[in-house]
């Protein structure tokens, strides 16, 4: 009965649409990515060069990373969409640029299909070992994937391809996952500090959750006010930061954080979390707001956002048994602190402490450290 | 390194972007960067493509496609996002950003052009042919759509219909059609992906629709635990006859036999009546009242064996609740889009379903029950541990469903 139920509410969830009736031909009906902005403005006129010149592979390439781009900026999916557009007829060839299929294993990544992603890199490695970006996303994917040991095999095939700190670093963003996390922190550090202006931002965040994880709340606060001093904050910081600061328990921060970013669906989940924590009226109405996003994700087969989802179905909907499904279903794929987080908290919401084993004997295993999932471990333990 | 990653960054040097990747090693961009030749290029590039982007892909885009065939038409509506129509073939006149209902309307017929050119629909293996009404707009999760009416005549009948989707596959490899093709009533859903860009639905024959309501009855009495507890709580004490304040084995097999037959069979007529009665929109009752009920019903039946008020009638409880339950039935069968055309076979099918489902509960309970009936274990046990454990299963139904609270 749940189970039809649901599926019921998901169908009109989805496919439930409201009526709008414009009072005039001046009545605005629709927001576009605008125009003057530089960003839009700059994919459009890529775009229209690259198809000028569709033979022309450099084109197709930085237009392609560009939409990547913008779509983590932005947590807006459908640049990835275009991004795989103007690479399908590049990897229609029989020979397909291996530049290109990188590029299409990157956008398998954003679309966590990993299993893919996997396959297209290493057809890449094994006509190009030296491609040092195949093996910087095998990295990223396999790390990703909870798979550290491919992960560190990746990492160590840069050193001789790169500046050997590259390697050096791939290394350390694995170690702050396997029971180093003070020697990775230490070292990132140091990087941070001689970092160029334009490169310090992504390394600030890393060393902000670092720190959080390692519990020192205070320097992970710095860290994270100092990323937001470096430029417009993109849709990933912002998200990391409201999850250090809902962990702080300041929603108020959070709200004032998040407060125009509804259009973008994690950062909608976080705004609504402080929401509901602080009993802002405000919540109902995201909540609803989330729950048919959810359903319309799910409509159309997209699986990619079941971590986000099982916390709305955990925190917002306190229905544990459902977050706890859809966490598990999860962690087949994802394995970042994160995923392993809200697999224990639902299995211990929902009671069936059994059901995290998995993940437990992964932590363990690991030697993950985390502050948030300590307790947490041990709690189900004991239980 | 790739000699495209160079010409890449020649392009896009623009520091302040490649600034901004995640991603698990990115550093690995930023310390080559620093290499002393040149400066930020493989940084970019590597940044960006490196950035194991935490996976943030939620909506995508999407357009739904609502169709309904009827004798040689198809009529419906196609709900295409503006957003994907302006980067398809330009709706801001303006450039502002701000689409006004103006700057839409204006490219309707450019709308309707663009649109019914990548859609065919075949009906009876001839193509049909495909008109466009007047647009109106919609709002759905991640923007506003143009709403467009759509009519498709097919000289061969609509019988089998296929459809051949081909909207944004070339600028979006992401996008999906959703459709929603119904024949009278049965519903098949349709996801259009550039892998399957073509599918076919065939109108569901009156077999067809008879299994899967039946199958949708079984599934729905063996999962609807209300249900099979409120059955097992009044079947419990049927081998049973209560004497000297105590329940005793029953003497032979028939008198159990008897009292579950009179049960089912009272318990299967009132839930027939209700449901059909509600399905055919005769009688509805909010839902919430209804389930509340039901809980009820549980509790009570399980009171009952605990201390038994209504002995030999229990068929009258089966009746009397079985009514409610019926309601429970229907609330579920709306959610199946019950087919117009196959009303009747739908009904009685579920209903059939909904009967195989407990008579293969009661198949099972039966002769395990008349086996142990003489035994400590089942008197005990089984009738009185097991009646306090309904009652607390079901109570805690019951608070759930009649106040809306979250439960034990």
């Amino acid at each position: 009965m749940k189970r039809l139920l649901l599926a019921g509410a998901l169908l009109a969830g989805a496919l439930h649409a409201a009526p709008v009736v414009p009072a005039s031909d001046a009545s605005v009906v629709e927001t576009l990515p605008a125009r003057a902005d530089p960003l839009a403005r700059e994919l459009k006129a890529l775009r229209a060069q690259a198809q000028a010149q569709p033979q022309r592979l450099d084109l197709a390439l930085s237009l392609a990373r560009r939409y990547v781009d913008s779509t983590r900026r932005l947590a807006d999916p459908r640049y990835l969409g275009y991004a795989e557009s103007v690479l399908a007829p590049w990897l229609a060839q029989p020979q397909a640029p291996l530049d290109a299929r990188v590029m299409q294993a990157i956008i398998l990544q954003s679309t966590h299909r990993f299993d893919a992603a996997i396959a297209e890199l290493q057809h890449v490695l094994a006509r190009n070992s030296a491609h040092a970006q195949a093996w910087l996303t095998l990295a990223s994917v396999h790390q990703v994937r909870g798979e550290f040991e491919p992960a560190r095999a990746a990492c160590r095939h840069l050193a001789p391809l790169l500046d050997p700190g590259v390697a050096g670093e791939c290394l350390a963003g694995i170690a702050a996952q396997t029971g180093q996390g003070d020697a990775a922190y230490r070292l990132l550090a140091l990087r941070q500090a001689e970092a160029p202006d334009w490169s310090r931002g992504w390394l600030t965040v890393q060393l902000a959750e670092l720190a959080q994880r390692l519990g020192r709340p205070a320097e992970a606060r710095r860290w994270f006010e100092r990323a937001m001093e470096n430029g417009p904050p993109d849709s990933y910081l912002k998200a990391a930061y409201a999850d250090f600061l809902l962990d702080q328990h300041d929603a108020a921060a959070v709200i004032a954080l998040l407060a125009g970013d509804t259009r973008a669906d994690p950062l909608l989940l976080r705004l609504a979390e402080a929401e509901a924590a602080s009993g802002a009226p405000a919540a109902a109405e995201h909540i609803a707001a989330l729950n048919a996003r959810f359903a319309a994700a799910r409509e159309r087969g997209d699986v990619t956002h079941r971590r986000e989802e099982a916390r709305f179905r955990l925190r917002l909907k306190h229905n544990a048994p459902a977050a706890l499904q859809l966490a598990l279903d999860n962690w087949q794929v994802q394995r970042e602190p994160a995923d392993a987080r809200i697999v224990l908290e639902a299995a211990l919401a929902a009671r069936q402490p059994q059901r995290a084993g998995p993940v437990l004997d992964w932590l363990r295993a690991t030697r993950l450290e985390d502050i948030a999932l300590r307790p947490l471990a041990a709690q189900l333990t004991r239980s | 390194m790739p000699a495209f990653l160079d010409r890449l960054l020649s392009a896009l040097r623009t520091p302040r972007a490649d600034g901004s990747g995640f991603g698990p090693i990115p550093d690995a961009a930023r310390r080559t960067a620093t290499t002393p030749a040149r400066p930020g290029w493989l940084a970019g590039c590597v940044l960006l493509l490196l950035l194991a982007a935490p996976a943030q892909a939620h909506k995508a885009s999407d357009s739904y496609l609502m169709l309904a065939a009827h004798g040689e038409q198809v009529t419906g509506h196609w709900d295409i996002a503006l957003r994907d129509l302006d980067e398809a073939i330009g709706l801001d006149a303006d450039q502002d950003g701000q689409l006004t209902w103006g700057e839409v309307k204006a490219r309707h017929g450019a709308i309707a052009a663009y649109a019914l050119t990548r859609l065919g629909i075949e009906g009876g293996g001839r193509p049909c042919r495909l008109d466009g009404g007047q647009q109106t707009l919609e709002r759905h999760t991640d923007g506003v759509y143009t709403s467009l009416p759509l009519t498709a005549t097919c000289p061969a009948g609509t019988a089998s219909l296929r459809l051949d989707y081909r909207l944004l596959f070339d600028l979006d490899r992401l996008h999906r059609g959703l459709a929603r093709v119904s024949h009278d009533g049965s519903t098949e859903s349709l996801v259009f992906s550039p892998e399957q860009p073509r599918q076919s639905v065939t109108e569901r024959g009156s077999w067809q629709t008879a299994v899967e309501f039946a199958r949708q009855g079984v599934i729905h009495i063996w999962t609807g635990y209300d249900h099979i507890l409120f059955l097992l709580s009044l079947l419990l004490p049927a081998v049973l006859v209560w004497r000297d304040g105590g329940w005793q084995a029953s003497a032979g097999w028939r008198p159990g036999v008897a009292d579950t037959a009179r049960v089912v069979t009272s318990f299967t007529l009132a839930h027939s009546i209700t449901l059909s009665l509600a399905a055919l929109g005769v009688v509805s009752l909010e839902s919430r009242w209804v389930e509340s009920t039901i809980a009820a019903s549980v509790v009570l039946a399980a009171i009952n064996n605990l201390y038994p008020v209504i002995r030999g009638r229990r068929w009258a409880v089966a009746f009397g609740f079985g009514l409610i339950h019926g309601f429970g039935f229907a609330s579920v069968l709306a959610e199946l889009a019950l087919p117009r055309a196959q009303l009747v076979t739908a009904l009685v099918s579920f209903n059939l379903g909904v009967e195989l489902g407990q008579l293969a509960i009661v198949a099972a309970f039966l002769p395990l029950a008349y086996a142990l009936r003489g035994s400590w274990l089942y008197r005990r046990l089984t009738v009185s541990a097991g009646s306090i454990a309904i009652i607390v299963l079901a109570g805690n139904w019951f608070v759930q469903r009649a106040f809306n609270l979250p439960g034990l």
